[in-house]
């Protein structure tokens, strides 16, 4: 496969070998939190009267252990591993790649520990205090330094374009960091922030929804402009499509924060700006579906043998989905309706499993085999069982939130002849029981493609030199 | 806001607009110097990119989108203190206070600005309060008699009052009073409930720990308890007697409370706070502090006199 080059520029695999490892181990333990969270939901008694396990304390661990530790991960190994290889060089720095490591692991261990014991400052997707959110600095910082100087020292000519979008989500990241973060601290494990008011309300979104731009769409769009094409074996369908969505992606998404906050105390000047902007949004965000399933172009009749392309193409159509749905639903007149309701958590979910899952999946079965020296997967067979339980589960999940989140938003609006509201809202909790069944459902579906595939990596990576035959039928790029 | 902020919004977002609109152009035309769909002539580990042009219903996309943005940005508020020329605005987000609230939404409807909260309101009171007024001239006693008036006030309960009382009204022992019992703190008739609901009601019971010592409250929560025919010590109960004048100045001699004062008839045994010896002596250590809360400005006094029809007619079958 890529023997030759690796010999020949003797890449750093280690540390895109640990933080893969990684990505497995905290997919597993981030989705089995969403699992038994889910599973809350309707039976509230799952909780066991254990402070350390109830909803408020388990969501944010939820919440940060699937977008910082599985996608944090997954960002990390597949970063190191294409800036080397479309730079032709090794990394800049192997101390700092380390560091990068051990420090970002000590940042989720962290998290494990204090927000179930109920620390937290509140902001959503923020929750770890100060102290943790410097160490998350320092190694944001060193990954920065240790990304762009290898870009710096590389041996092309030009930088590939899975780098502009790498590039941009760390740099923004770290300015959203920073920005959001900004405490002062009262005592070792508690701060306040120094925005105040509708301030503060602002600048969380605009952190809360860059999270989702630049973490969860730029990085993934980096990682999906290495992986597709060089699983389909084509060339990137347009050059001139990646620049005109790149630039416009990452100029607009940092306006669309205020469309969390429709018809709140935010000024309405605010909130119509961040309407308008999410809107234009749409187009580019399109720009970057097109150009990864176009680059499939007379290589179509790939997916029907390489389940790993399927999870790559799939993913790509569940993040055209996920971004043609968030501009509608900044849309005011929309947002009346599902505001608040359990379509946001559908919505979220079609990007995060749909779209990042799906894509860093198929993106570590090409990777395991190359960084272990093995020609391809233990069994394809369990990678495609693994597609179908993740295809069927994400499906489940959002169908069951679509409908659970139109119901709920009715319900709450819907007035008698006289003016007052037809439903309490215990009865619209009511309604969305069996919905939440079929979610929880769902998960468990998606938690156990993640189990299988931590077994095929186990075997794949354990298998003795030259046990697994290479079958071309099957062999990637 | 000031000139400068309205200008530098203004300026980055129409030039963000407008530099989407440029780069797209740009984009549009072949620069590059290599021939429409072949390879740009870059490998990065294996991976060559075309240079194919753009989709024509991708682009005709992006063009509506923009002039849509430009177009909203001009009818709606979006460019700092440009209030756009409709005039839209959510509600009258600049007001300090209810009665500033109430005289910028009166001062909307007057003139008939495009505030969709004013609208609504506007809507709501010319379609519903009639309504409300006529259901209004019905005494509470009679009015609950009416099972349709009884539905509508059980639907304003289960939005305004289930908080606390429980959807079945039937409370909860943390303070929050049982409807359906016929047991009333401040009074049972139509108009008592009524008042309770407009003006809101603070009970208030001192704490006697301070005065009276872990000892003299043992005794009086032994007397307490008697009251209600709990089988106590009888020692701790002569002894709580005696100490039971100064609760008599609120809960009567013969312990059976007074509504004037909301204090509690102490003798049958419904307990606002929990009945166990625990709690009982809890409740005389820190006293207590129930705040009801006054609905005259939230919900109207129409819509309170039918809220109050329902309460009412929850324990009219005991």
């Amino acid at each position: 496969m890529s023997e030759t080059s690796q010999a020949k520029h003797d890449y750093n695999y280690k540390v895109v070998r640990q933080f893969t490892i990684m990505t497995i181990v905290w997919g597993i333990v981030g989705m089995s939190l969403g699992v038994l969270i889910a599973a809350q939901l309707f039976a509230p008694a799952l909780n066991f009267d254990i402070p350390w396990l109830t909803y408020s304390r388990l969501r944010p661990l939820h919440t940060n252990s699937v977008i910082f530790a599985f996608g944090g991960c997954a960002l990390f190994a597949t970063s190191y591993y294409i800036v080397q290889r479309t730079s032709q060089v090794r990394l800049f720095s192997d101390k700092l790649a380390a560091f990068t490591f051990w420090g970002w692991q000590a940042v989720i261990v962290a998290a494990v520990i204090t927000l179930p014991m109920g620390y937290t400052s509140s902001k959503e997707y923020a929750e770890l205090e100060w102290p943790i959110d410097i160490l998350i600095t320092l190694v944001w910082v060193a990954y920065c330094i240790n990304f762009f100087g290898t870009l710096v020292i590389r041996k092309t000519s030009h930088i590939y374009v899975a780098n502009w979008f790498l590039g941009a989500f760390m740099l923004t990241v770290a300015v959203l960091h920073i920005g959001n973060s900004m405490v002062v601290p009262v005592s070792f494990m508690k701060s306040y922030s120094i925005y105040a008011g509708a301030v503060d309300a602002m600048m969380q979104w605009w952190y809360g929804h860059n999270a989702v731009g630049f973490f969860l769409t730029a990085g993934f769009l980096g990682m999906m402009y290495y992986f597709v094409p060089k699983q389909a074996g084509r060339p990137v369908y347009s050059y001139r499509l990646s620049i005109v969505h790149f630039w416009a992606l990452i100029s607009l998404y940092i306006w669309a924060g205020p469309h969390h906050l429709h018809y709140t105390a935010l000024p309405d000047w605010t909130q119509s700006l961040g309407m308008a902007m999410s809107i234009i949004l749409f187009v580019p965000s399109w720009g970057g579906m097109i150009n990864g399933i176009m680059t499939l172009s007379g290589a179509w009749h790939k997916l029907r043998t390489d389940p790993i392309l399927r999870f790559l193409i799939v993913s790509l159509s569940f993040y055209g989905m996920s971004t043609f749905e968030g501009p509608m639903m900044a849309i005011k007149t929309v947002n009346a309706l599902s505001h608040y309701t359990d379509w946001t958590i559908g919505h979220v979910h079609s990007g995060a499993l749909g779209w990042v899952a799906m894509v860093t999946i198929g993106s570590i079965y090409h990777l395991v085999p190359i960084l272990f020296g093995q020609p391809k997967m233990h069994s394809t067979k369990l990678i495609n069982i693994h597609f179908w339980l993740a295809t069927i589960g994400v499906v489940l999940y959002i169908v069951a939130m679509w409908m659970s989140g139109v119901l709920q938003g009715l319900m709450w609006r819907a007035v008698n002849a006289d003016g007052t509201l037809t439903y309490s809202f215990v009865e619209s909790l009511e309604a969305s029981k069996p919905f939440y069944i079929v979610r929880f459902i769902g998960g468990l579906f998606v938690v156990t493609g993640m189990f299988i595939m931590a077994y095929n990596c186990y075997r794949t990576i354990s298998a003795p030199k030259e046990s697994i035959a290479d079958n071309p039928a099957t062999a990637g790029a | 806001m000031s000139m400068f902020w309205t200008v530098w919004i203004s300026v980055i977002t129409l030039g963000s607009i407008l530099g989407c609109f440029l780069l797209l152009r740009w984009c549009l035309s072949n620069d590059t110097g290599i021939e429409e769909g072949a390879s740009m002539g870059h490998v990065f580990d294996g991976i060559e990119e075309l240079n194919n042009q753009l989709p024509r219903w991708w682009t005709i996309l992006f063009y509506i989108c923009l002039i849509w943005a430009i177009a909203y940005l001009i009818l709606y508020p979006g460019l700092g203190s440009f209030k756009g020329v409709l005039g839209w605005t959510s509600s009258n987000q600049g007001v300090l206070s209810l009665e500033e609230s109430k005289l910028a939404l009166q001062k909307d409807i007057d003139e008939g600005n495009w505030n969709e909260y004013a609208l609504q309101i506007k809507y709501a009171n010319e379609k519903f309060d009639p309504i409300f007024a006529e259901y209004a001239k019905t005494p509470v006693e009679l009015l609950a008699q009416n099972e349709g008036a009884v539905q509508v006030g059980q639907r304003l309960f289960l939005q305004n009052c289930a908080q606390c009382h429980g959807s079945n009204a039937k409370g909860a022992a943390s303070g929050f009073p049982n409807l359906t019992d016929n047991d009333w703190l401040y009074g049972g008739s139509g108009d008592k409930i009524k008042e309770t609901l407009i003006l809101g009601r603070r009970g208030a019971m001192p704490g006697w720990l301070g005065s009276m010592g872990e000892d003299g409250v043992a005794e009086v929560v032994a007397y307490t308890l008697s009251l209600s025919g709990r089988d106590v010590d009888l020692d701790l109960k002569n002894a709580g007697k005696a100490r039971f004048v100064v609760c008599a100045a609120c809960h009567g001699i013969d312990g059976k409370g007074n509504q004037m004062l909301g204090a509690p008839n102490l003798t049958d045994n419904i307990w606002l706070y929990g009945g166990n010896q625990k709690t009982v002596t809890q409740t005389l250590y820190y006293g207590r502090n129930g705040v009801m809360p006054a609905f005259k400005e939230t919900l109207g006094e129409d819509k309170v006199h039918v809220v109050a029809a329902y309460v009412f007619s929850l324990s009219q079958n005991k």
